[in-house]
Order: C-alpha cells, then sequence, then structure tokens
C-alpha cells in the first residue's frame, strides 16, 4: 500500500487537493477556534484574560510534538524501505514542526511574564522544549550541510530517530519533576480535567493547526520535489554541454 | 577471539594514531586549559564567585573541547578508504564504531580528566570535591564521546563539518552536562534541590554514560554505511 505513493507522480497528482482541502479546513477551524477562544468562552477564574492564549500554546505544543511524531515514522520508513517520498515527507514536516515549536516557546514566554512573573524560567517542561527547537535546528541543519540528497535523508534519519529520546522528556517533564509548568490537563489518566466550555474551542483549535500542518508539509513536500525535477532537467540538459566543452 | 584480536588491533591503532603526527591529546587538553583559563578573566577572581561558576565552566570546557576533536574521528577514515576495509571486514559496524569511540575517550577524553585537578586548583575550588568531580568527568567524558561519534559519524561527509557536528550534539549533551555538573556542585557543597546530593546526580550520569555506550555506536555505524556508499 505505501509503495503505491513512493511514486513522485502518484503523489503530486493526489497531493494537490489534499493540499487545499487540509488547509481550507485548517484555517477555519483555526479561526472558529480561535475566535470561540478569545472573545466568546468566558475569562479564566484566576488567570483572567491572560489564560486565552493557551488556545494557541497548547495546539502548537502538541502539534510540535506530533509533527516530531511524524518525522520519526517518516524516517524509519526511509531508512527500512528507502522511499525518496519519505525523506521528503520528514523534511517538509520539519520545517512545519520548527515553526510550531517557536509559537509554543513564543506564546509560553508572553502567557508566563504575568503569571510567573517572568518572560523565562529554566524549568524542566521549558528546557526540553527548548531542546526541541534545538534538535528540530540541527535536523535541517544537516539537511542543509550534505550535498547529496540522498545520504542527506539517511543522515538526517538517524539524528530524527536519536532525537526522539527527547519527545518522552517533554511530556514527563512535569510529571516525574517539581515543575512551575502545570501538569497535563487534557490528556492524562482518568480524562480531561479541563471544563468543556475550554476543552471545545482547544480541541477544534487543535485540529485546524493539524490541518494547517499537514497542508504546510504537503506544500514543503510539493515545493521539494518540483525543485528535484527542476535539478534534474538542468543536469541532463548541462551534460552534453560539458563533454563538449572538455 | 578473531573478532576480538581484531578489535584489540582496531584499537590498538586508533590509539598510536591519534598520537602520531597530530599531537594526540595536547590540542584539546590545550584547548580545554585555555578555556578554563579565559573564565576568570571574564567572570572575576573572586573565590566566591569562582566556587559559583568554576564547576560549570569545567562542564562547558569539556564540552567544547570533545566537540573540536570529534570532527576528525571518522574523517580520516572516510577519505583514505579505511572505513571501507572495515565495513567490509565482517566485523559488526556497532562494534567497531563503539571500539574507536572508546579509543578516542582514552586517547583525548582522559587527557583532560588527568589536567583536570590542576584547573581545580586554579579556580580555588575547595579540594574535598575533587575526586567526586573527577570521578563525574570520566563518566561525563565518556557520555560526551559517544554522542560526539554519532554527530561526528553524520557529519563525516562534510567537509569542515565542527559547527555542523557542534549543533547537533550540543543539544543531545544537555542530561550528561546537568547531572555531571549537579554531582560536581553537591561535590563542593552546592547541591542543587532537584538534583539533590551529589550520589544522585552521580548515579544517573552513571546510567546515562552506560546507555551513550550502549547506543551510541548503532547509530554511529549506520551514519557511517550511508556516508560510506
Amino acid at each position: 500500500m505505501f509503495s503505491r505513493y513512493a511514486n513522485p507522480m502518484r503523489f503530486m497528482a493526489l497531493s494537490q487537493p489534499l493540499m487545499w482541502g487540509a488547509l481550507a479546513i485548517g484555517l477555519g477551524l483555526t479561526s472558529y477556534g480561535i475566535y470561540q477562544g478569545l472573545f466568546v468562552v468566558p475569562a479564566d477564574f484566576r488567570q483572567g484574560d491572560a489564560a486565552r492564549i493557551m488556545f494557541v500554546h497548547v495546539p502548537s505544543a502538541w502539534m510540535s510534538m506530533g509533527a516530531y511524531v511524524g518525522m520519526v515514522i517518516a524516517s524509519v520508513t526511509s531508512l527500512v524501505w528507502r522511499h525518496v517520498v519519505a525523506d521528503i515527507a520528514a523534511r517538509a514536516t520539519a520545517v512545519i514542526g520548527l515553526a510550531f515549536t517557536a509559537v509554543c516557546l513564543i506564546t509560553g514566554s508572553i502567557w508566563g511574564k504575568p503569571m510567573w512573573g517572568a518572560y523565562w524560567a529554566w524549568d524542566p517542561r521549558l528546557t526540553a522544549m527548548l531542546i526541541q527547537l534545538l534538535i528540530y535546528l540541527a535536523y535541517l541543519g544537516l539537511w542543509a550541510a550534505i550535498e547529496d540528497s540522498n545520504k542527506a535523508g539517511r543522515a538526517a534519519a538517524i539524528l530524527c530517530i536519536v532525537g526522539a529520546v527527547n519527545i518522552p522528556i517533554i511530556r514527563f517533564s512535569v510529571e516525574w519533576t517539581q515543575s512551575l509548568h502545570q501538569g497535563p490537563s487534557v490528556i492524562r489518566d482518568g480524562g480531561p480535567a479541563m471544563d468543556p466550555l475550554y476543552l471545545t474551542p482547544l480541541l477544534i483549535t487543535a485540529l485546524g493547526f493539524l490541518g494547517l500542518l499537514i497542508a504546510g508539509t504537503l506544500a514543503g513536500m510539493r515545493a521539494d520535489i518540483y525543485n528535484r525535477w527542476t535539478e534534474a532537467t538542468l543536469a541532463r540538459s548541462q551534460r552534453p554541454m560539458t563533454t563538449a566543452g572538455a | 577471539m578473531k573478532l576480538g584480536s581484531a578489535l584489540w588491533a582496531l584499537f590498538g591503532r586508533d590509539l598510536s594514531q591519534a598520537w602520531a603526527g597530530g599531537g594526540g591529546a595536547l590540542l584539546p587538553m590545550g584547548f580545554f586549559v585555555g578555556a578554563v583559563t579565559l573564565a576568570p578573566l571574564a567572570i572575576g577572581t573572586e573565590i566566591d564567585r569562582l566556587l559559583i561558576a568554576g564547576p560549570g565552566v569545567l562542564w562547558i570546557a569539556l564540552a567544547l573541547a570533545t566537540l573540536l576533536s570529534a570532527e576528525r574521528l571518522f574523517q580520516g577514515e572516510l577519505e583514505d578508504g579505511s572505513l571501507d576495509l572495515l565495513l567490509l571486514s565482517g566485523v559488526p559496524g556497532y562494534l567497531w564504531a563503539l571500539v574507536k569511540a572508546l579509543a578516542h575517550v582514552v586517547a583525548t577524553g582522559l587527557p583532560l580528566v588527568a589536567v583536570t585537578p590542576l584547573l581545580w586548583m586554579m579556580l580555588r575550588l575547595p579540594f574535598e570535591g575533587l575526586p567526586l568531580a573527577i570521578l563525574a568527568l570520566i563518566l561525563g567524558t565518556i557520555s560526551f564521546q559517544l554522542i560526539a561519534a554519532v554527530a561526528a559519524a553524520l557529519a563525516s561527509g562534510v567537509r569542515r563539518g565542527v559547527l555542523l557536528i557542534a549543533l547537533i550534539a550540543l543539544p543531545l549533551f544537555a542530561p550528561t552536562a546537568i547531572f555531571g555538573a549537579a554531582a560536581c556542585y553537591a561535590g563542593v557543597g552546592l547541591g542543587g534541590v532537584t538534583t539533590g546530593e551529589g550520589q544522585t546526580a552521580l548515579l544517573l550520569l552513571a546510567a546515562l554514560s552506560l546507555a551513550s555506550v550502549a547506543l551510541c555506536p548503532f547509530a554511529a555505524a549506520a551514519a557511517l554505511k550511508s556516508a560510506a556508499e
């Protein structure tokens, strides 16, 4: 089933409507969820209006980790079955995942100032998320540094799997240690501890962000494949000239 | 038995090669001492400042010295073709990657630990903390070197890959640096709240070192196999 989509031609045909569909659904759900979170839902009992940043902060944290898990799956696929499309998918996902990680850190920092009195604290959860940002940067840096795209893809896939150790650290950093950051209140034993009034717009925004993640990844993959085709075409057209010149 | 002697030969070759021509551990040692010397000049030479900054400075300098020396770990082998011979030798990749990394620990990592007493004295740190610090630095240099070996293997096809090695390895150094420095601070009477006494930090550090020894060679060997193709 996988190998059907390892063919770039088939992927290009299928991904275009998928990308636009994901973008439309993502934009729609994101704007509805954020509108609900910012204007409709009542202010938090203790944190007031500041808690509304949760509707951006929490879904972007989920997307940061979800994107990385997706990259790990793509990397394993790439190493085991040598699928070029899996390499391209992992790289395109990393770009969007990096953006969501940055959004998560920035919104968390803005939220931290009124609640904790500081933009930044060297708390385990915050530090693990910052390390996640560095891992994304290292991953993309490795892709950029190796010229041969097949070798770059394999090296990046190995790094991606090595870097996966940080995902459980992020997840459990608030449970294993005394953390400034609050513990999990949505995905936890015994179900969500959040009122449905808040939970519903949060989950809608998360689904919207997922749509944006998928759309962005597909757009990046399509651009990458066009790029490779262009390079291949150029290489083909230049070969006779270089031999004639030599 | 044949496997064992092949691995011993590789270990011995790497050790002698480290000292032949390249100056062996002298360059990373010089860097280590130089970086630590710069710290009091930048931070201030008062004894209470050095007590707070000193152990951390040692760990940062150790991490950077490891990164700088990691670049040559596999690059020479890739260039002169001996990596292909290793791949053809039938010895499992993770074994020779482990042996090469451990030879590198002995050749460049342990000499850094050996100059630590001198630096400890220069940083005017209390001597009762030194044994714990040396134990922590030995464990830490093993973990750092193994992680740096993975980064060096991933970057082995890249010219002047030292910055790339740093970019890959630094985030992965974080847990080792946390518990290593925590053990040293506990030794000088500045134990942290979260990491508790020196023993806890030291045990966690030992666990990290063992995990690095167990897991990193697989990633390094896979990366080298791909780079050599």
